[in-house]
């Protein structure tokens, strides 16, 4: 515990100066202080089973969780009289009944060399979003593919989503190598496969490992049954395993404001957490987005006054002067300031029961910032099996896609790729409350196809309006429209011929029926559109 | 650029989580079970406001089975600190007789706790509970979110609960729903007592070994604690030199032997130690799973 040593040394009395935190205090120092990991995998490749392995070679099992483990084994248990390592983290009772992993589960452990978070996420599509957020927080991740199945297509959705979320760094475990004989062929096929799938997904490093969780082959220590195999066992790897640093922003911090501390009239911090760069005593600042100006007067670290702060720590600032600053503004520095914006272009990975439909309106929440905001355009929906953009019309629960956003009000925001505290934020429907996406923001880059409905031309536009776009995910819901708008037409073909007697009359109007309709529907819903979401104010159990 | 430690990480992360409660919610409270890792969320609370005290009041749901060094060490904080305390017994309970002897652990802790805080919570109109509960405890609390949300019967939905990325919390919810948040939630044993001896952070005396008057009863060390537990044929006081993982109602809590006296002493033997902290706790063996039922309930 050297970082606790180090700690140690220094004094921390609330509202004193504080000179050891102005040196930036490097008390874990090595890239290889504390792993975040997630598994994933598809269902039943046996990702709690991995988790529960790695505790327990670990020692991070007590005995009596052990004894638990041995009835619990006997009583959910998969593996006959021998313990079912799957019980260990999956510790919802519906769970244990299932034999499936719901929600994440996250565990700590530590060896000698590194500690460890581990979330276990779910493998059905149906918890997806609870996949993603075990990987919105990851520094790596274990996607687990069953040896006797290969590449399913949850293997390509979730390295998608994790690569979506920002992961750097996927191990891949091929499991299950004791029900394929232990076949080099076999694994080799696998790595060269998924080598191919992922190459667009831009990882900083993809590592495989053939595994038994089950039997704990290669999982602490190599196994004598796969020879050759010439890699380091799973444990070993992970503890190994340098993160790739977020790039390091010094010039240009920002403070997205959080709480507005005010216990007496001589007092009015700021308080939040440092989204980025460094912040020193006597900077220039502007507030966001109002732009107004002031100079840091005082930072409030835990330990007490310090004289700068870094990204990461919770604080509170007071200004020079009397300005304008509540919850949800940015402060930054005056030099780079990011732009307020109301506009976004976002990647969504739809969580929300109900599909997502252009002109929408939910509320976001990005930093500590909230507004009301409308999907104005859907460009396209990602494939997750071939990652190929298709142009689409909506996005069901587990779609990702690329929309427009108009905001009620300017947000400080910036690119995810550049920072997750300013360009991640989720969506929220106004009347359930649920959580009903993940954004990410992402300016427009060159390699970017005008695709939206509304950028394909007047012509294509017709086309499309009257067939739809075929996204991959949507492809149901648009047979099921298209076999709809057939039927309106047929029956205002038979319900003007039947009478009349005039087929062409009757044919025209069917057509016509089928070809304007869905126009209409689009303008009717431009004009809703239109409308103005009510202004919402802050604090109001946002 | 600053490198955070470990601690410092997860102080902030905890921080950020009580400023966000009292930013979004409107009437927060800070349940305060007197416990190590109250003591520490009661810290990071009166940090997050420095230099303000934490505008919400501290709640102890008193089950008036407790050590009598617990209430002692509550009464003394409160007013060390200057904060309000609101202490709540569920007397309909205390009138009817409940205690952990007479009614079993399951019954006691369901009517004297559980119900006890639902009692608070709907009196005072808390819409926000803070705990010290962490994912490292128990298999259900691993799957519990920072925010949970409970209905208005104060009920736990385990299979249906928001997703929460990154430190984005979706805070809103419907009239009479209210959040229980866990700013510890990715704390371990561990964190919390080299946090404690970092922070300097007071701690309840029964956590020390010291010599104490305990019984053997079903395999674990209680403590009499006073003159309402009687001893039953065969059993003998006797003085031993122990000291206590978590701390509960006294006839629930179950003590090790050890030497233990000081923090240093205590964070060496933990890491040593083969068992976990809740195998002290008898209301945990209630059966596998009946943590996950006492939280659907509206235990903490």
């Amino acid at each position: 515990m050297a970082a606790l040593a180090k700690l140690k040394g220094q004094p921390a009395p609330a509202g004193q100066p504080h000179p050891a935190n102005d040196q930036g205090q490097s008390t874990e120092g090595s890239a290889r202080a504390l792993l975040r990991f997630i598994t994933c995998g598809s269902v039943d490749d046996g990702k709690s089973t991995l988790i529960g392995r790695i505790l327990y070679e670990a020692g991070a099992v007590f005995d009596d969780q052990l004894s638990a483990l041995d009835s619990d084994s006997r009583k959910f248990g998969t593996q006959g009289a021998a313990p079912d390592f799957a019980l260990l983290v999956d510790g919802l009772s519906a769970e244990r009944e299932q034999g499936i992993t719901i929600d994440v589960a996250y565990r700590y452990f530590s060896t000698d060399a590194r500690s460890f978070i581990v979330a276990d996420t779910p493998g059905h599509e149906q918890y997806t979003r609870n996949m993603a957020t075990g990987a919105s927080t990851a520094d790596l991740a274990i996607i687990l593919i069953d040896a006797r199945k290969g590449l399913l297509p949850q293997t390509r959705r979730h390295s998608f989503i994790v690569s979506l979320v920002g992961v750097r760094h996927v191990v891949v475990a091929v499991n299950k190598m004791d029900l394929v004989g232990y076949d080099e062929a076999v694994y080799r096929q696998i790595e060269q496969d998924y080598r191919k799938a992922v190459a667009g997904l831009g990882f900083a490093s993809i590592d495989f490992v053939p595994v038994s969780a089950r039997d704990g082959e290669n999982v602490t220590s190599l196994s004598g049954l796969m020879p050759w195999y010439r890699g380091p066992a799973l444990l070993p790897l992970l503890e190994s395993v340098v993160v790739v640093a977020e790039a390091e922003v010094e010039a240009g911090f920002a403070l997205p404001v959080q709480w507005v501390n005010r216990p007496d009239l001589d007092f009015r911090g700021f308080a939040g957490t440092v989204a980025q760069g460094r912040l020193r005593v006597g900077d220039a600042v502007a507030a966001l987005p109002s732009g107004r100006r002031s100079t840091i007067a005082r930072i409030l670290a835990p330990s007490g006054d310090v004289s700068q702060a870094g990204a990461g720590q919770s604080v509170t600032v007071t200004l020079t002067d009397e300005i304008d600053v509540s919850r949800g503004d940015v402060i930054a520095s005056l030099a780079h300031a990011p732009t307020a914006q109301q506009e976004l272009r976002a990647r969504l990975l739809w969580t929300g029961e109900a599909a997502l439909r252009e002109g929408g309106e939910f509320i976001l929440k990005l930093a500590t910032s909230t507004a009301n905001a409308q999907i104005v355009r859907l460009h396209h929906s990602v494939d997750i099996e071939s990652y190929a953009e298709t142009p689409a019309e909506s996005l069901a629960m587990n779609g990702i896609g690329l929309a427009t956003l108009k905001l009620d009000r300017p947000l400080a925001v910036l690119d995810y790729a550049r920072s997750r505290e300013l360009g991640g934020f989720i969506l929220i429907d106004r009347l359930s409350n649920q959580t009903v996406a993940f954004g990410f923001v992402e300016s427009r880059t060159a390699r970017d196809k005008p695709r939206s409905v509304a950028e394909a031309g007047a012509a294509g536009r017709a086309v499309l309006r009257l067939v739809g776009w075929r996204g991959a995910q949507e492809r149901r819901a648009w047979f099921e429209a298209a076999s709809w708008r057939l039927a309106s037409g047929l029956f205002v073909f038979a319900a003007v011929a039947l009478p009349t007697g005039q087929w062409a009359l009757a044919a025209a109007l069917g057509l016509g029926d089928v070809a304007l309709r869905p126009l209409l529907k689009g303008l009717h819903a431009r004009l809703w559109a239109r409308r103005a979401p009510p202004a919402l104010y802050d604090g109001a159990g946002i | 650029m600053i490198q955070l430690s470990h601690l410092q990480k997860l102080e902030a992360e905890a921080i950020f989580i009580i400023r966000e409660v009292v930013a979004t919610c409107e009437k927060p409270v800070l349940l305060y079970s007197i416990g190590k890792d109250s003591a520490v969320l009661l810290h990071l609370a009166m940090k997050a406001f420095y230099p303000g005290k934490p505008p919400f009041p501290l709640l102890h749901v008193d089950t008036t089975w407790k050590f009598r060094d617990m209430i002692a060490f509550r009464d003394q904080t409160a007013s060390r600190l200057g904060l309000d305390l609101i202490v709540h017994i569920n007397e309909e309970g205390v009138r009817a007789g409940v205690n952990p002897f007479a009614s079993g652990s399951r019954l006691h802790t369901d009517v004297m706790k559980t119900q006890g805080l639902k009692q608070a919570l709907d009196k005072y109109g808390f819409d926000a509970a803070f705990g010290g509960a962490r994912r490292d405890e128990e298999k259900s609390r691993a799957k519990e979110r920072v925010f949970s949300l409970r209905s208005g019967q104060h009920r736990w939905d385990p299979k249906n609960q928001r997703p929460e990325p990154w430190r984005l919390f979706n805070t809103r919810k419907a009239p009479g729903e209210s959040f229980r948040v866990f700013p510890l939630s990715n704390w371990t044993e561990k964190d919390v007592w080299d946090y404690i001896a970092l922070e300097n952070i007071p701690v309840v005396p029964l956590y020390f070994a010291a010599p104490r008057p305990v019984v053997r009863r079903n395999g674990a060390w209680i403590m009499r604690d006073d003159e309402r537990m009687d001893l039953l044929p065969g059993e003998q006081l006797e003085t031993r030199m122990v000291r206590f993982r978590t701390l509960g109602c006294y006839p629930l809590t179950g003590a090790v032997e050890s030497e233990a006296a000081n923090l240093t002493d205590i964070i060496a033997e933990m890491r040593a130690s083969r068992s976990s902290e809740r195998e002290g706790r008898v209301i945990d063996h209630d059966g596998s799973g009946s943590m996950e039922q006492k939280k659907q309930e509206g235990y903490f």
